[in-house]
């Protein structure tokens, strides 16, 4: 069991290293971010199988600092950190 | 191995694929719109099947319930997240792909 769990762990670390190609490629800023996005949700997994398989409870909280942290990083981008394709003032 | 180990075993390779899904979505879709929509199935689907699978295995029903409150934590923060993305390419004038 331990080892299933180790192997999807690893499973999903390619899965990210894969995501990697849509953040360097964009088109858009938000391409990046939904792939950003991605990581969060695959981080979070990737923590709770990692607590079942060491058996160390604090890596569940780790995984909830994650899925919050993930929330608060793309409410900052729509709201702040988007970049202005024209390059002005926003006047949105 | 026991019937519950089974049954663990099936939901984390289910949610594991899920999440492949949800990496070749983002890799091979055209537009952000599109992308949204397999960005949430890893989301969603994806993390709900391997904490499920988890919670199968949890050796009190403490760890069961934080498992799923972390669950819940990333469904709201993603259909929040995605309607905001969504909302704002569309008054960016990000057109949605069309055949």
């Amino acid at each position: 069991m331990q080892t299933l769990v180790l192997a999807l762990a690893w499973f999903l670390v390619l899965n990210l290293g894969a995501g990697m190609w849509r953040v360097l490629r964009g088109p858009t800023a938000a391409d990046r971010m939904l792939a950003a996005q991605l990581f969060g949700t695959t981080a979070v997994a990737i923590l709770l199988l990692l607590a079942e398989a060491t058996g160390s409870a604090a890596l569940r909280d780790v995984a909830l600092v994650f899925a919050l942290l993930a929330a608060v990083t793309a409410v900052a981008f729509v709201r702040r950190a988007w970049p202005n394709p024209g390059g002005g003032n926003d006047a949105g | 191995m026991t019937p519950g180990d089974y049954l663990s075993a099936a939901l984390l390779i289910i949610g594991g694929l899920f999440f492949l899904a949800g990496t070749f979505g983002l890799l091979r879709f055209p537009d952000v719109f599109t992308r949204l929509h397999a960005l949430t199935k890893a989301d969603n689907v994806g993390l709900g099947l391997t904490v499920a699978g988890l919670a199968v295995q949890a050796e009190s029903w403490a760890v069961a319930g934080k498992l799923l409150l972390i669950w819940l934590l990333v469904l709201l923060a993603g259909a929040s997240v995605s309607n905001l993305i969504a909302q704002e390419a569309l008054r960016r004038g990000i057109r949605p792909w069309k055949r």
